[in-house]
């Protein structure tokens, strides 16, 4: 930083991934004009500190995760995410249409299979699916709703289209960051947010909570909604904690709540007290030692008896996982032509199912470009990098798929967009993705304007996740109501204000003399007013 | 009505609060107490106060261990920054009912510790957890509704105060010292000025003694405290009475009290340390109580599953 002329951006440079900041000639494409303006005024030794003020105000609220048996700071990025108004208009109704898909699957799977029976998917699909649950089959969810809160991950790839890369619909976490990020920003960059236009997030609670109560079992007005957390040491604590102070509910772990009679109740301090809709953060196997893993201690006995009797609302639904299948995903583009009658507003990422002999001999010879996943991993779990993989990584790669064909999928390598984020290095390009969460009301399905931004922290890093050591940017989408600064106010709001009566503010009648008294008394000389203070103060 | 885990949660943290703030009262006096008495047995000392605060010791007790137990062991939750830490842990549990002021508070100290655990001068430290405590308690007050979770609060803080009182005044009779004196006794529950205008006469044993014994109006006497402890219990309790377990607990405390302000003062003088013991017996007995009656122990839990 010697150079008296040289700024934050001096030396930042896009690499062949699509920079959402900065397009290849070096012009700041139009979202970022603003943001990129606001960090060019500052110098690089601001922008660390301000950095270091975010991490220090996570450590006092407790917005942490344990890093080998320490608490450490949520990584939070200095440089925000934005997103156009034309974008999201592009992901909105994508992400919505996709939930609503899902929606239509899930009820049909555990339903009448009709998408078996007419050709769509193939039945052995679902049977030997991991997450395919036989217990939950015929459990009508109170209105309906079995993904109320999903979080659909997209990225975008190089030529700037926005695709999904995976649905979650069990437990889909993160929605907290959001929340936190957005306070915290809006601390570091108050002035920006009304400039800007950025959409608010902070109505998420309110709305999951609107959700749950209309998920109620029929008959009950005035629902008794409860989160459910696997306990203070899970790693999403925070979250569960966040969401239940937020929606203002109760926060129960699994030995609060016992099962009567197929009814639900939680143990307070006033005796039992009934529970109509349980917002479960547990997965499915913990959810009940009777008909999942009996060696469960998070769950509650007889949970699935008391939703099948329709007592209880469990959300999200059992045995969504069915639909967070990798192969169940490449049948979605179909899926919602045969649900919803509509093309898909967001594509996939193109995608071979290894079980067909054709596509199978195409990815065998191209594999070293290739990236090959299990269907049932999750978090990265046996993924293949092909341009990244020894020629005896490959052969075995190669065994497993021919051993195994309905088990792997394989995709080509993504390079996805990158955004500015600070690193000991200055700011970069990094790549990032994007988790849109939705509420699905039974109504509506809402998404949430913004999302969690999950970027890689080290160059050239393509996974995200922050058991990988990735960190978080608040995503702003624009397109809200703008204020400027500094606008005047209507006439009429002063006549109002001019019509209001001021009622006085009290004081003691004798401060008020004391202080003209202390005013004298310092135009006469400072020495004498602290001893006169003194005397006073004790009458 | 609140969770019987998060009011479980919601006791310990007034419990915790509160004896971290006694504790440093305490010990701060037992600190001037040894430099300021020259005919000192120090290691008896040291090892009578450890007794009264029923931390395990080792002879000879050093200065030191006093500090390590009482003050500095993050692991002993007889210390003041394994109390401090462990209100922390249970703010954690119970973070969706307490205000984000108090959590905040009680993260930011919990995490000043270690460097508080380093101070040169133990004396500045007990000055901060005193403070801490201060701002804790003003937080509380200030932004938690009166529904269950401040009772249960308030439950504990003043279960502990009394309790802790009782055991300030043991150490008026510690071994090896002639113990601190009552002016030095009052001012470590911050009295001796409203001992001064409630009295209005010089510090005598008797006066000294019954004003943090039985004063009815003095927020840090033992029968204040037991007194709003039944308070708080009744209100807990509300419409729902003939319940026996809380009545056994307002019992134990009621009869407690009742000894103290019943009996004339000389008589407990007489057998401070006793008497002093009956307190935190009550105290103990009351937490055993409200514990079976509110918290339900797993063996409750089990007993229910059986009967499903």
């Amino acid at each position: 930083m010697t150079d008296p002329a040289s700024t934050p951006w001096s030396g930042y440079t896009p690499v062949q991934a699509w920079d959402e900041a900065v397009d290849v000639d070096g012009q700041v494409r139009e979202p970022y004009r603003r943001v990129y303006a606001e960090i060019d005024r500052m110098s690089g030794d601001d922008l660390y500190s301000r950095a270091e003020a975010l991490a220090s105000s996570y450590l006092a609220q407790g917005v942490t995760f344990d890093h080998a048996g320490e608490e450490r700071p949520f990584p939070l990025d200095i440089v925000p995410r934005v997103v156009g108004a034309d974008e999201w208009d592009i992901i909105s109704p994508g992400i919505a249409q996709r939930v609503r898909t899902l929606e239509a699957f899930l009820a049909d799977v555990y339903g009448s299979q009709r998408c078996v029976t007419d050709g769509v998917v193939p039945r052995r699909l679902l049977a030997s699916s991991q997450y395919f649950y036989r217990t939950v089959a015929g459990i009508e969810p109170g209105n309906g709703v079995r993904v109320h809160v999903s979080g659909i991950d997209l990225v975008r790839d190089q030529h700037s289209i926005w695709r999904v890369l995976e649905d979650n619909v069990r437990v889909p976490s993160g929605v907290s960051y959001v929340l936190s990020n957005r306070r915290a920003m809006s601390q570091m960059y108050p002035d920006m947010f009304g400039a800007m236009g950025v959409r608010p997030v902070l109505e998420y609670s309110q709305r999951l909570r609107a959700a749950l109560a209309k998920a109620a079992p029929g008959g009950v007005d005035d629902p008794t909604i409860v989160v459910l957390t696997p306990g203070v040491f899970n790693s999403a604590y925070y979250e569960h904690s966040l969401l239940a102070r937020t929606m203002g509910v109760q926060l129960v772990e699994g030995r609060d709540l016992e099962t009567l009679n197929g009814r639900v109740y939680m143990r307070t301090t006033a005796g039992r007290r009934r529970v109509d809709v349980i917002y479960r953060r547990i997965d499915d196997d913990f959810l009940d030692p009777v008909q999942f893993r009996p060696d469960s201690t998070l769950g509650a006995p007889g949970l699935i008896n008391a939703a099948r009797l329709g007592n209880v609302t469990i959300a999200n639904a059992v045995g969504n996982g069915v639909a967070d299948d990798k192969l169940i995903y490449t049948y979605m583009p179909d899926l919602t032509r045969y649900y919803l009658g509509e093309e898909p507003i967001l594509p996939n990422v193109d995608t071979w199912r290894l079980e067909e002999p054709e596509a199978r001999e195409e990815v065998m010879d191209r594999l070293h470009e290739l990236v090959v996943k299990p269907v049932d991993g999750a978090g990265g779990k046996g993924v293949v990098i092909g341009t990244k993989a020894s020629p005896e990584e490959l052969d075995a790669t190669r065994r497993q798929i021919l051993d195994d064909p309905r088990g792997w999928i394989a995709q080509p390598v993504i390079q996805l967009s990158t955004v500015p984020t600070l690193t000991e290095d200055g700011l970069e390009p990094r790549h990032v993705d994007l988790r849109p969460f939705a509420i699905n009301d039974g109504d509506d399905v809402w998404v949430l304007p913004g999302g969690l931004t999950r970027v890689a922290l080290q160059k050239g890093q393509l996974i995200v996740n922050s058991s990988q050591g990735g960190g978080s940017k608040d995503t702003w989408v624009l397109g809200g109501v703008r204020h400027r600064g500094g606008a005047s106010l209507p006439p009429e709001a002063k006549v109002e204000l001019a019509g209001v009566d001021p009622v006085p503010q009290g004081a003691h009648p004798e401060d008020y003399a004391h202080g003209q008294q202390q005013q004298q008394q310092q135009q006469q000389g400072p020495a004498r007013s602290g001893a006169h203070e003194s005397g006073e103060a004790r009458p | 009505m609140m969770l019987s885990r998060i009011a479980e949660s919601l006791f310990w943290i007034g419990r915790y609060v509160e004896r971290a703030d006694n504790t440093a009262r305490l010990l701060d006096v037992h600190l001037n107490v040894l430099l300021e008495d020259q005919w000192v047995d120090e290691p008896s000392a040291n090892a009578s106060l450890l007794t009264v605060m029923s931390a395990p010791w080792e002879p000879p007790v050093s200065r030191g261990d006093v500090l390590q137990a009482l003050a500095f062991d993050r692991e002993l939750t007889s210390s003041i920054a394994g109390c401090l830490s462990s209100a922390r842990e249970n703010a954690r549990r119970a973070r969706e009912v307490i205000s984000t002021e108090v959590w905040e508070s009680l993260n930011t100290t919990h995490m000043q510790l270690p460097r508080w655990t380093r101070a040169a001068r133990p004396h500045d430290y007990f000055v901060w957890v005193r403070e801490r405590a201060a701002v804790v308690w003003g937080l509380m007050s200030a932004t938690t509704s009166r529904d269950d979770a401040w009772y249960f609060m308030e439950l504990g803080r003043s279960l502990e105060r009394a309790d802790m009182i009782a055991r300030l005044l043991m150490t008026r009779n510690l071994e090896g010292t002639t113990g601190p004196n009552w002016t030095t006794l009052l001012r470590t529950c911050s009295a001796h000025e409203a001992y001064l205008r409630t009295v209005r006469a010089l510090v005598t044993e008797e006066r000294a003694a019954e004003f943090l014994l039985v004063d009815r109006l003095f927020p840090r006497s033992i029968a204040y405290n037991l007194d709003r402890a039944e308070t708080i219990l009744q209100e807990i309790e509300g419409s729902e009475t003939g319940r026996a377990l809380s009545n056994r607990a307002r019992l134990a405390l009621g009869r407690a009290r009742t000894n103290l302000e019943y009996r004339d003062v000389r008589e407990i003088l007489a057998d401070l340390t006793g008497q002093m013991h009956e307190v935190q017996a009550a105290c103990s007995t009351a937490s055993d109580l409200i514990r079976d009656r509110y918290f339900l122990p797993a063996s409750t839990t089990l007993w229910s599953q059986e009967a499903l």
